[in-house]
């Protein structure tokens, strides 16, 4: 039925097929709820106080970027990453070690805008050979290599003292300060976290667009047919984490002015599973996926312990109530609390006009 | 063997397609034995042969999704045994698959896209297509040509089967091809959808050559100029569409005789 279809349906002429455009460019515009949603974050200060601003929503923010280069590299391109966390906290150590901090004999003392680009080049290139090494691989080989990449790492912290400063970490790392702000404060780094997300994540929803985001969901969707088109595939993976790597990296330098210290503790084998059960949460089908997971994550984090001793239990059992959390949402959403509040959305839908039954897309 | 494409490539400057020969093992098993085979600019043939004859498995040797275990295959008069697809795919080859190869999570028109994309530049772009994309605009008539038009922003995943052979072939025609490996287009369509087919097989440039692998006659022996036979794996005969077809060690095995 397909070959013989009358070319008078409603068929754009390929001028006109470019007309919807912004709509297809940025969705957020059309939609209402991203506009509340950008006004809130934008006002947050107003009514947030500085624990909610920090802990909360810029932990959260800045979680999500990492959960975001996951995002990035397990939805567009079918490879699941344990190594964004250690990326991040590459690129923290690195800010330490070349900027200043109270450890003279360890950090080399450069200004932070000396040591910011510095310290992102080496993260990017630091993720893009550990990319190289896991795009020899598919499946659960990929996330055994960047696990054993993000344990490594970890271990070699602990244990290295020269650069690393061994278990205690690099602390009391400078922060910048110029126009005669201090970034750190509470008002100004939230916004600088802010508008780092907001970048990011029209970048990758940018990207998914763009050439090498639709090739790479080709790689994603079929190898083997992408290679029979002209590309190279695995130097679009290697590409791939390059990318995700910057986006990881960036986010590491707000986690290290964030907390002015870094430390084995930060880039630890759970921290990184961490981001994984984030991004799971959230969905990784879509950029804001890794942010709603970020928020649930940072708010079960910081809450679930008052609650739970409230309710009479054991306060460190927090990680018991996000683990049945990510059995629920694994269970009944393939993608996610989008997932599932899509799945909601459709059944009002189909409820209202009368139908019971359950669709089959998804 | 005196085979037609041999002494007609005689006369041209030289094979589009030449392989000598190729032989490919999987373990013990030797799906492609010796196969020797030339084929010149713009020559138009199918490949027939039984379930298991080698046809799937030459074209991967000549793609490279596996390469041969050994022999060496040209393409224009170089020699691409070593390469990988993808610059096998940038000199102008092209393949279509047996069971639809497609991204099912994007739409048509990007898919389409992807395949004008791979064989140009800007393989790594991070801009996006603007309006007067001069591949976004052969993507459109591409999608024209295959009659995809109405559904071009529909992901592929919601297709119906026809429309995704459709699609097949159109991603084998992106950019400027030399030269195209048809495997099995006629798999699963309807009458009419078939002739659709012909049609656009017969409508191809001159320039463009194809092997089709077919096991409907009527198709096959319509869009063809020669035919090569195979069976386990080696070239069993060549020649002409009619004298093929009424060949008797052919018929016995494959037109008429059929399941043995």
């Amino acid at each position: 039925m397909s070959l013989i279809q009358p070319a008078e349906l409603p068929v754009v002429t390929p001028a006109g097929a470019a007309r919807p455009s912004t709509a297809g460019t940025w969705p957020e515009f059309d939609n209402p709820a991203a506009w509340i949603v950008a006004a809130i974050l934008l006002i947050m200060p107003l009514i947030a106080n500085g624990f909610f601003l920090i802990e909360i929503f810029g932990t959260t923010l800045i979680l999500g970027i990492i959960a975001l280069s996951l995002m990035f590299l397990a939805g567009y391109g079918g490879m699941v990453s344990l190594m964004q966390l250690t990326i991040a906290g590459f690129a923290g150590y690195m800010y330490a070690v070349f900027g200043v901090s109270g450890h003279p004999n360890i950090s080399l003392g450069w200004p932070w805008w000396l040591a910011t680009p510095m310290a992102l080049a080496l993260a990017t290139l630091f993720g893009t050979l550990g990319g190289a090494l896991a795009v020899r691989t598919e499946g659960i080989y990929t996330i055994m290599i960047t696990l054993a990449i993000g344990a490594a790492f970890y271990y070699f912290t602990n244990q290295n003292w020269a650069i690393f400063n061994g278990h205690t970490g690099i602390n009391n790392v400078a922060t910048p300060h110029f126009w005669g702000v201090d970034w750190r404060s509470d008002i100004p780094f939230y916004y600088v976290v802010l508008a780092v997300a907001a970048l990011c994540y029209f970048a990758v929803e940018y990207l998914a667009r763009a050439p090498f985001g639709l090739a790479l969901q080709g790689v994603r969707d079929n190898p083997r047919r992408i290679a029979a088109l002209g590309f190279n595939v695995n130097a679009h993976r290697v590409a791939a984490y390059a990318f995700a790597s910057f986006l990881a990296a960036l986010a590491g330098i707000l986690q290290v002015w964030n907390y002015r210290q870094i430390s084995p503790g930060s880039v630890g084998v759970e921290r990184g599973i961490d981001i994984l059960i984030i991004a799971i949460v959230g969905g990784i089908k879509r950029p804001v996926g890794p942010f709603i997971g970020a928020l649930i994550f940072v708010i079960l984090r910081t809450f679930a312990l008052d609650f739970l001793v409230k309710i009479g239990l054991d306060g460190n059992r927090f990680r018991l109530l996000i683990g049945l959390g990510f059995l629920a949402i694994v269970f009944w959403s393939s993608d996610g609390v989008i997932g599932l509040w899509e799945s909601w959305r459709r059944r009002i839908r189909t409820g209202a006009s009368g139908l019971r039954g359950k669709q089959s897309h998804g | 063997m005196d085979s037609v494409a041999q002494r007609l490539s005689v006369v041209g400057a030289g094979a589009a397609l030449e392989l000598r020969g190729v032989t490919r093992l999987f373990g013990a098993l030797a799906a492609l034995t010796d196969v020797t085979m030339t084929v010149r600019p713009g020559e138009r043939r199918a490949v027939l042969g039984s379930n298991g004859a080698g046809k799937t498995t030459l074209f991967n040797c000549i793609t490279g999704d596996f390469p041969p275990s050994s022999g060496t295959i040209r393409f224009f008069n170089e020699d691409i045994t070593g390469f990988p697809p993808y610059e096998r795919i940038r000199r102008g080859l092209r393949r279509t698959y047996q069971i639809s190869a497609l991204f099912p999570g994007l739409t048509v028109l990007d898919n389409v896209y992807l395949a004008c994309r791979g064989v140009s530049r800007g393989r790594f772009s991070m801009l996006r297509p603007g309006q007067n994309d001069a591949l976004m605009q052969s993507a459109e008539a591409l999608v024209q040509a295959v009659h995809l038009t109405p559904v071009k922003q529909q992901r592929v995943a919601e297709l119906a089967h026809g429309q995704q052979r459709q699609l097949e072939i159109a991603l084998a025609l992106a950019g400027a091809p030399r030269f195209i490996l048809f495997d099995e287009p006629a798999a699963g369509l309807s009458p009419a959808e078939r002739l659709e087919l012909i049609d656009i097989l017969t409508s191809l440039p001159a320039h463009i050559g194809y092997i089709i692998i077919e096991h409907d006659m009527d198709v096959a022996l319509r869009v063809v100029e020669s035919v090569t036979m195979m069976h386990n794996g080696r070239v069993f005969k060549e020649g002409l569409p009619h004298d093929i077809e009424s060949d008797p060690e052919v018929q016995e095995l494959y037109l008429g005789g059929g399941h043995e």
